[in-house]
């Protein structure tokens, strides 16, 4: 993305000589009252939980919508030493891969959970796009609480998109590879043979969400970018947009920009389902982890799966159809009746607008151009509702605001613009600062959109913000589209960098987790009382089974740990309160510290490496007496026979407290 | 004789009073609520004859910076009475209907006052325990502070505010005390009356 950073960079230059004026500065964009509307008083709330994606962190950041505070940030693909997420035993399942662990991942796109449509406000699903992955979260508790890998796929960035009923998450590859039971060790000359584009679809368990991968399609190896469900009546097919129909693998930014037209390709998933079910596909043999968080354990575990079911282009053959699509199309966006969808060629000046209903009568007349790898082109014209003409520079993404309106952001030309689906006409159009990529607009993208704010989101920054180094915060702006003009509110900075997000009412996540109840609590070590509280010895491992309430440990102090243990402290939290967390850390952790909700246990690993007397202490401010909640380890040298015993509090006796002696097994 | 027995209205008010005390034995008689900076959205616990619920388990969280004891249902002897005083005065009042004599109504009245007095001076007697009985190792101390909640009403301790009301059930017990007192004023009015 950096390199297109430049390229935007250099064309707004560009434009800046050709033009040979300046362009307009905010402060005349800003209305008189802007600052009163994204106005939150102390004690209000915002309207809107705004799910921004993490870009290179690798997490989802949370911002309150109008007044682009940030809520939270929620570890998903990333190690996060805040709460120990991925460093913790409990949580470093969530981060293995067929690969191994890891810890990062370059996070894109996100998609609230619907139901008709309609975002539901149960679930947020994130892509990682570096080792694909997708992630499903809780927004009862705002948890990572499940990942699957998918196979066959490398960039993943077309995900993960929903269909209207959360039936199906989608994970189109970015990059064409060989197939997993293909090997990889083969010449790149050998590209248009050997390598395919793989679409997953993972089906999503009704009730529980839980993933599963249902089905895959080897596609022709071209690379598959956005992507977007159909909804009502086009409720059963999936659209994606695809870039390099020439099948380049060197300098793509000119070998694959030669064809005037890419494709969207249209793909009946309801069909494919049956297929699959009718037994078709070929059984491929792979390698894919899916982890899984469990809420009443406190703890995830990882499984390592096998197998996958892919179908053919030859199967899909009556279910999978190529559309022409100007130049390098990007985003390819459905709007809110089901019937049209627009793709975005970025390197096109007309925005191509597709109608569901035509395509269907060209397929059903069987008006095709030609084949492209075995899938049948629909004629370009037969399929398309309209252009939009003269829209701006570099169109990237649409959003939809339910009254007939579409809203795209221009790359290139550094705004957004809003134009009329039925008749195409461009209606207004708002400079942003700089370089928008994705928008978004509450519900923007399903069969109801909420339609009173859009945000943009930029990559370019440039006097926006103090500035802070050679590297800027990037930035998102907010605009009140409830009028016939769009209105710039404000701008905040947000985490480098922010692809797609999306947001719903406030309202609507009424119904969160407060604390975990400590009697549901049924991880392995939990500690569900102070006088539980104990040190167990099983050769060089030590299970500490620690307790915290306000403002102390038990037990806080422990001696009898040698150099070459493995030492791990289960905390649980006592609290049945909400917002007490308490944190837990000990010198020379080379992991993180942890920090525990209220009724949830967690362990840390702790593996001294020299004799020594180890603090530990609380790590969040949890009370007047915060600053006294802490312990020491004793460590002895290794092999030395040092007792194991550990204190449990007893106030009558300050200065010595009882002491138990360790239990050995 | 016909002076002795009760007015047809007393008669029914009676057995109305019956009825509340036994629906009194089913809900909370009373409610402690507490608010502090950082609980704004308030700490309850209820008194029902027979238990304590609410969130008193984070009330006895907080209460060990002062050193009070926790507050535990099992310490209460008066969990295994109440109930069945209550239900003995639902009874004494369906009685007084039935047998319809102006002695019984007295008696009831008279019972009724002594219990309900000695239910509050019970519940001032916890409160001041659980108030000035405090550890003294605790980790906060204040010279001359006692942390007693009020009897009826709001009183601030430390940085809680404390309230103290009945609830549905100390509100009937309020109710048939002052339905009895009346009920006796009237039947004793109409016997001097005559």
């Amino acid at each position: 993305m950096k390199s297109l950073k430049f390229f935007g960079l250099g064309s707004v230059m560009a434009l800046l000589l050709v033009s040979g004026c300046k362009p307009k500065g905010t402060e005349t964009a800003v209305t008189g009252d802007a600052a009163e509307r994204v106005y939150v008083a102390p004690g209000k709330y915002d309207e809107y939980y705004n799910f921004v994606s993490g870009g290179f962190n690798g997490q989802v950041n949370v911002y309150g919508l109008p007044s682009g505070r940030l809520l939270k940030v929620l570890p998903v693909f990333s190690q996060n030493p805040e709460n120990g997420y991925g460093y913790s035993e409990e949580t470093k399942p969530m981060l293995e891969t067929s690969h191994g662990f890891i810890p990062w991942d370059d996070q894109h796109h996100l998609s609230l959970s619907q139901t008709n449509g309609e975002v539901d406000g149960r679930w947020l699903f994130a892509n990682a796009n570096n080792t694909p992955r997708v992630a499903r979260l809780d927004l009862k508790t705002f948890k990572t609480v499940e990942i699957l890998e998918i196979p066959n796929s490398a960039g993943n960035h077309s995900s993960p998109f929903l269909t209207e009923n959360t039936e199906y998450v989608v994970a189109g590859t970015r990059f064409a590879v060989p197939t997993d039971d293909q090997s990889g060790d083969v010449p790149i000359e050998s590209f248009k043979s050997n390598f395919k584009g793989v679409l997953s679809f993972i089906g999503i368990d009704k009730q529980s969400g839980e993933m599963d991968l249902s089905f895959q399609i080897e596609a022709p190896g071209i690379n598959f970018d956005l992507s977007h469900a159909g909804k009502k009546k086009s409720g059963d097919w999936f659209f994606f947009s695809c870039y390099n129909s020439e099948k380049a693998n060197t300098l793509l930014e000119v070998n694959a920009s030669q064809n005037d037209k890419d494709f969207i390709m249209a793909v009946n998933w309801k069909k494919a389902a049956e297929l699959v079910k009718a037994g078709k596909g070929r059984k491929v043999t792979t390698e894919y982890a899916h982890n899984k968080f469990d809420e009443s354990t406190h703890t995830a575990t990882s499984t390592m799966k096998k197998e996958v079911i892919v179908l053919s282009v030859e199967d899909m053959k009556d279910a999978m159809f190529m559309i022409p699509c100007p130049k390098s199309p990007h985003g390819c966006d459905v709007d809110p009746t089901g019937e049209y969808i627009v793709g975005s060629g970025k390197l096109a000046a007309l925005i191509p607008v597709f109608s569901f209903d035509k395509m269907i009568k060209a397929i059903a007349d069987k008006n095709f151009a030609g084949e492209f790898d075995g899938v049948k082109v629909i004629k370009y014209e037969a399929a398309l509702h309209g252009e939009v003409q003269k829209p701006g520079l570099g169109p990237l993404h649409t959003e939809f605001d339910g009254k007939g309106n579409a809203y795209t952001s221009m790359f290139v030309s550094s705004e957004v613009v809003k134009w009329n689906i039925k008749d195409l006409k461009v209606l207004d159009r708002q400079p942003t600062f700089y370089s928008v990529g994705h928008l978004m607009i509450p519900g923007g993208d399903s069969a109801k959109p909420f339609g009173k704010y859009l945000v943009a989101y930029n990559k370019i920054t440039k006097d926006r913000y103090l500035p802070t180094g050679p590297e800027l915060a990037q930035s998102a702006q907010l605009y009140d589209i409830s009028g016939d003009k769009m209105k710039l509110l404000l701008d905040f900075p947000t985490f480098g960098e922010p692809h797609y997000a999306q947001a719903l009412p406030g309202d609507m996540l009424k119904d969160q987790v407060k604390f975990f109840r400590i009697e549901d609590n049924k991880h392995p070590y939990a500690t569900k009382g102070e006088a539980e509280s104990k040190v167990v010895r099983e050769g060089n491992k030590v299970h500490v089974y620690m307790t915290s309430i306000r403002s102390h440990f038990a037990p806080d102090n422990i001696e009898g740990i040698r150099v070459g243990d493995e030492v791990y402290f289960h905390v649980t939290n006592l609290e049945q309160d909400w917002d007490i967390p308490h944190g837990f850390a000990i010198k020379g952790a080379q992991n993180a510290e942890l920090l525990i909700m209220p009724g949830e246990t967690c362990t840390l690993k702790w593996m001294p490496k020299k004799p020594g007397m180890y603090p530990m202490y609380c790590t969040d401010f949890c009370s007047a007496l915060h600053q006294e909640m802490q312990g020491y380890v004793r460590v002895s040298p290794a092999g030395s026979n040092t007792p194991l015993i550990y204190s449990l509090n007893n106030k009558k006796d300050n200065a010595q407290s009882p002491v138990k002696a360790g239990e050995t097994k | 004789m016909k002076n002795n027995s009760l007015k047809k209205i007393t008669r029914i008010a009676l057995v109305f009073c019956g009825c509340a005390l036994i629906v009194s034995i089913f809900v909370p008689l009373w409610s402690i609520y507490l608010t502090a900076p950082q609980y704004p959205e308030g700490l309850a616990m209820y008194l029902w004859p027979n238990k304590i619920t609410g969130e008193y388990e984070i009330i006895n969280g907080l209460n060990h910076y002062i050193g009070m004891k926790t507050i535990q249902p099992e310490d209460f002897w008066e969990f295994k009475v109440l109930p069945y005083a209550l239900a003995f005065f639902a009874l004494l009042c369906f009685l007084t209907a039935l047998f319809n004599r102006k002695l019984w109504l007295f008696i009831t009245l008279v019972l009724f006052l002594i219990f309900g007095v000695a239910f509050m001076v019970d519940f001032w007697l916890w409160e001041y325990d659980y108030g000035h009985d405090l550890d003294p190792t605790a980790p906060i101390v204040v010279p001359g502070m006692s942390y007693q909640p009020p009897l009826l009403g709001y009183k601030q301790l430390l940085n809680f505010g404390a309230y103290s009301y009945p609830n549905v059930g100390g509100g009937i017990m309020f109710g048939v005390a002052l339905i009895l007192a009346i009920l006796a004023w009237v039947e004793y009015r109409k016997t001097s009356a005559t």
